[in-house]
């Protein structure tokens, strides 16, 4: 029963809290509802007794992903509501209702046609986050592998690009030396 | 589930609630005589003896006080802000065990809310959504000093859960659980048997990532009175403010809980005499928390950084390969 009551309470603070993440013009209200709406996604894992993915769930997405999201509201004015250039409402409406139309789909048609069925065998007395490492190291060593080289390329591609000029300090230098700085650099990065 | 449990459990989170809020209280007097010991200066003398009752008086004063909320903040998430720091703070300590188990009147209780298998991996992730408190704060108060500090914390937070994170892996590896109990079990031989002796480097790192993740001297930068006033907390007054301070003691206190439990043995082999020791080691990881902001400036953001990346992670790194290496051969 709790289980029940666990369930239905979580499963409508997500929807209410993502449907704020997508109805407001406030962008603070935005992160904030997308946050909650993180968190709550996480006690779907806690209740099925996934705790290893439920902490997960939070960490990477409460604490890395949406974190990393909230650098990018710095650029904003973030106490003013955002003011949306709609061009074509009934494209985004249209386009909008086919890609939920879709994501049901996919979900929907394995439930449809029982064709849903656990491929890995259930390991005895291991703890959660063992199962985790058995599959991850059996199962899916390939895709996991790949995810760690692509990550690699996007953290070397990410030092490069953001690492230009890293060996100056602005916090040190003078400022007749940053000025300089400008000057001497204004003429190679031409017209921005 | 039977009633017994869930009387239990709330029981325990009642308790655990009052204690702490009570422990932030009176560590804002222990603060303020320590670094007053420190300085040649008297500290809090006037409301009752010794200065004991300035809690009391201070407590009055912030639930008392007149709740400003400025004109051109957003006003629900400048509500909201602070109850997510102190909120975050007492859900991480729903899975430290704060005592070994015992028995009274017949019946086995355990000083822990929730001992689930991932313990200390659901303590830092709820730690780190403490970070939420000071960013939207900040973001919500129409005030650049908050922005400035907002922006400071999500750095820093970020930055220094890498160290966190990579800091625990090593001893993680060694025990083979991610629960508090289970660490804690791992060390009950005694003095000998503490990580500290195996993972010296992973402690320090830990210890210092510590002083990131509540935001303490030297790491003081969300809210570093003499270049952004006082950061998020500039537009706040009242019994709101006093939230983001009972949040801040209540994680120094969850934190030097978690340091001891990993890294110094916890409570040992569950005796009274394993648990007094405990609360010393707790105790002792607060108090140098205070001596730090005595004896320490604060150090600029740009060095905060350049310690996180460029000295912390490699060593961190550098320290869970070796880990590796010997736990192999």
């Amino acid at each position: 029963m709790f289980e029940a009551i666990a369930f239905y309470l979580f499963a409508a603070l997500t929807i209410v809290m993502f449907t704020i993440t997508v109805m407001t013009s406030q962008a603070l209200y935005a992160i904030t509802a997308m946050a909650a709406g993180m968190i709550f996604i996480s006690a779907f894992f806690f209740i099925l007794g996934a705790d290893f993915l439920g902490a997960i769930q939070i960490i990477v997405y409460t604490g890395a992903v949406m974190a990393l999201y909230a650098f990018g509201m710095m650029f904003f004015d973030t106490t003013r509501n955002v003011v949306e250039k709609r061009t074509n409402p009934r494209i985004v409406f249209v386009l909008g209702v086919l890609a939920a139309v879709m994501v049901v789909a996919i979900f929907v048609a394995p439930i449809v046609s029982n064709n849903i069925q656990a491929l890995y065998p259930i390991q005895e007395n291991v703890g959660n986050s063992q199962a985790v490492g058995m599959v991850l190291f059996t199962k899916y060593l390939v895709p996991f592998e790949l995810a760690a080289v692509m990550l690699l390329v996007a953290m070397i591609g990410g030092i490069v690009l953001a690492g230009k000029k890293m060996d100056k300090s602005l916090t040190l230098m003078k400022e007749e030396e940053i000025d300089g700085l400008d000057e001497g650099f204004e003429p190679e990065a031409g017209g921005h | 589930m039977d009633v017994a449990f869930i009387i239990e459990t709330i029981a325990k989170i009642v308790v655990i609630l009052l204690i702490f809020s009570a422990l932030a209280g009176l560590g804002t007097y222990f603060e303020r005589k320590v670094l007053a010991f420190m300085q040649r200066r008297l500290g809090p003398m006037h409301v009752g003896p010794y200065g004991l009752l300035q809690v009391a008086a201070d407590g009055i004063k912030l639930f008392t006080k007149e709740d400003i909320v400025p004109q051109n903040v957003v006003k629900p998430i400048f509500k909201i802000a602070p109850v997510i720091t102190a909120a975050t703070a007492f859900m991480a300590s729903a899975a430290i065990p704060f005592w070994p188990q015992f028995t009274a009147f017949g019946y086995t209780v355990h000083p822990i809310v929730a001992d689930i298998n991932v313990g200390i991996l659901y303590v830092l992730g709820i730690m780190a959504i403490g970070l939420y408190g000071p960013l939207l704060g900040g973001m919500a108060s129409a005030n650049k000093w908050s922005l400035i500090s907002a922006a400071r914390s999500a750095a820093i937070f970020i930055s220094y859960e890498v160290i966190t994170g990579l800091a625990l892996l090593a001893p993680l590896m060694m025990v083979g659980s991610l629960s508090l109990i289970d660490i804690n079990n791992y060390q009950a031989g005694g003095i000998t048997h503490w990580i500290v002796w195996s993972q010296p480097v992973a402690f320090v790192l830990f210890w210092i990532a510590a002083f990131a993740e509540t935001g303490r001297t030297p790491f003081h930068l969300v809210a570093n009175d003499h270049e952004i006033i006082d950061g998020f907390g500039t537009e706040y007054s009242g019994m709101r403010w006093g939230m983001f301070f009972i949040g801040e003691y209540a994680n120094m206190f969850f934190i030097s809980f978690v340091i001891s439990i990993v890294f110094l043995g916890g409570f040992g082999d569950g005796t009274i005499a394993g648990a007094v020791q405990l609360l010393l080691k707790v105790s002792f990881f607060f108090f140098f928390f205070l001596w730090t902001r005595a004896a320490w400036p604060d150090i600029r953001p740009d060095q905060l950084m350049w310690l996180c990346w460029k000295v912390l992670m490699p060593i961190a790194v550098l320290n869970v390969v070796a880990t590796g290496i010997v736990m192999m051969f």
